[in-house]
């Protein structure tokens, strides 16, 4: 028996499915904008880490910002539409838990994440050659990454009562924690107190545990980066649950 | 018999409002159910409370047996409930939409019953067409089949005609009898009154959040006994004393506020004593409408 879990998950996985020039490929061709430039501007002038080419360094943490944004994008976006149309009486009505419910809307958006992700990996692929030196890293932080984000995006969307409200959330929170998390550089290039400062950023632990499944190397060990994105996780999981559990913003 | 609904002293307070102050009644099983009632009586808020869309202050609420809070998910999957709004997703086509809804309630392979939902309510030929080209009248049509893809015992129609054209209500109405003489119970609120006095064997009246009145439809319209008399008669007659009293028309057409059927011969001799001739005359029974009004007025 398909149980209200695995058919809310499977709507939201087919609602970005049907809109995927917009949900997959304007990503993919964002990020894919962003190596070129970025790599046309720098690769001459910039080594990261030894014996490899920034390009190379850059399509990982594009791929893991990918993973990130469009994890928000995907959980916070269904939740305000549905609430603004009114049509999230549907999956109200119905005999779904809060746990349920959370669930689908976070393995969606992970899973919205990791497709664009692999599909700017699979993009970049044919202007330079990334290792992987550890699948199993990748796989993990673009997973947990996916599910931190998706879940700060259920957040969103049951917080905001207006698109303009979630934009807000998306551009002043999610934008500038995503760019300043050593997408495009190492945190070691950083003076000593913007080091510091990125180390309270906690998708900065994301991507640089998602990079060392390429390089094997990392500002951080993976097991630190793995720690805090769990914590992270656990953290806006309770949370969520908690507001679900409520029914804060959807059952009066 | 369990009933169908059963709801104990349910009170909901919002923003300083009291919209619903210790409502108490049953469904039974197999009922079709009137609630009626003006704008913010609260009649909405009792359907959410039922649904679980609303969280009551006090008081109980069960669904076939089924607490709406504590055994949440047998109560819900013993409901189906029509919005008043017409709310849809317009990413899906209008299969998808019942598939989709169909899973919610944990059930699967459900494309014949839902094929069938799709013909009673004259949906087949749009079954694959995105929401967003549906009319008006079809979207509703496809909230209805919303409500019952998991085959409820009990049926919750909020207003379910607000703005829908006449086909459309009669053929609805239609589908709404046939499922509750296969034994599903309705409940219905709507502010045509004269389809609740058509469509309902008992009625609640809610008025600021209270029942001001619950009876069977055929008690509640001969609890006002009132007919009214109309007659027409010539231009310029000037009435007998006595029944000018009993009336504030100016005329040619006169109409009187009858307490017993008996008053209209009484009133018919005063004429005919006086000369007057009746050119046209006509008694009306007292509707739902007129109840409701009494009631509400009385409340």
């Amino acid at each position: 028996m398909m149980s209200g879990f695995s058919a809310l998950f499977y709507k939201e996985v087919l609602r970005f499915w049907k809109v995927s020039f917009q949900t997959i490929a304007a990503p993919v061709l964002t990020a894919f904008l962003y190596l070129l430039i970025f790599s046309h501007v720098l690769e001459a002038h910039v080594e990261v880490y030894r014996g490899v080419s920034y390009t190379a360094f850059l399509v990982p943490g594009l791929a893991m910002m990918s993973v990130l944004q469009n994890a928000f994008a995907n959980s916070s976006s269904s939740l305000i539409q549905s609430k603004i149309t009114g049509n999230i009486i549907f999956v109200l009505l119905p005999p779904i838990s809060y746990r349920e419910f959370f669930a689908a809307y976070v393995l969606a958006a992970a899973v919205r994440g990791v497709v664009v992700g692999a599909a700017v990996m699979l993009m970049t692929a044919f202007l330079v050659k990334v290792p992987v030196a550890a699948p199993g890293w990748v796989l993990v932080f673009a997973l947990l990454g996916g599910a931190v984000l998706g879940t700060l995006g259920v957040i969103a969307g049951i917080w905001a009562d207006k698109f303009d409200q979630l934009a807000a959330f998306q551009n002043f929170i999610i934008v500038p924690l995503t760019f300043l998390s050593g997408v495009f550089y190492s945190i070691h290039s950083l003076p000593a107190f913007w080091q510091k400062v990125s180390h309270w950023n906690p998708i900065f632990y994301m991507i640089d545990g998602f990079r060392h499944g390429f390089f094997g190397v990392s500002d951080v060990p993976p097991l630190t980066s793995l720690a805090v994105s769990l914590i992270c996780f656990i953290a806006l999981a309770s949370l969520t649950l908690s507001l679900l559990k409520r029914g804060y913003k959807l059952r009066t | 018999m369990t009933p169908a609904l059963s709801i104990r002293n349910l009170s909901k307070r919002y923003r300083g409002v009291q919209a619903l102050d210790g409502v108490s009644l049953d469904v039974a099983q197999g009922e079709f159910f009137g609630l009626l009632g003006p704008n913010g009586a609260g009649k909405t808020t009792l359907i959410n409370s039922l649904a679980g869309l609303a969280r009551p202050d006090g008081g109980s609420v069960t669904v076939m047996g089924h607490d709406v809070i504590t055994d949440y998910r047998a109560a819900r999957a013993c409901l189906g409930v029509v919005p008043q709004e017409l709310v849809f997703d317009p990413f899906f086509t209008v299969r998808e939409t019942l598939r989709l809804q169909s899973g919610y309630f944990g059930v699967r392979g459900n494309d014949d019953w839902i094929d069938e939902i799709l013909h009673e309510l004259d949906l087949t030929a749009k079954a694959d067409a995105n929401m967003r080209t549906l009319s008006g009248g079809m979207k509703r049509r496809v909230l209805v089949a919303q409500a019952l893809v998991h085959r409820p015992p009990v049926i919750v129609l909020d207003e379910p005609t607000a703005g829908v054209d006449v086909e459309l209500r009669q053929g609805l109405w239609k589908f709404v009898q046939k499922l509750n003489r296969a034994g599903h119970t309705v409940l219905l609120t709507t502010h045509y009154l004269e389809e609740a006095e058509a469509l309902c064997e008992r009625i609640a009246m809610l008025k600021s959040g209270k029942v001001v009145s619950l009876d069977t439809t055929a008690n509640l319209l001969s609890r006002l006994h009132r007919h009214t008399l109309s007659v027409r008669l010539p231009a310029g007659v000037v009435l007998p004393q006595i029944l000018q009293a009993r009336t504030s028309d100016a005329g040619p057409v006169f109409s009187f506020t009858l307490d017993r059927l008996e008053e209209v011969g009484e009133m018919l001799s005063v004429l005919r004593d006086a000369g007057i001739r009746v050119e046209d005359m006509e008694i009306t029974k007292p509707d739902l409408e007129a109840v409701f009004l009494d009631v509400m007025r009385a409340a």
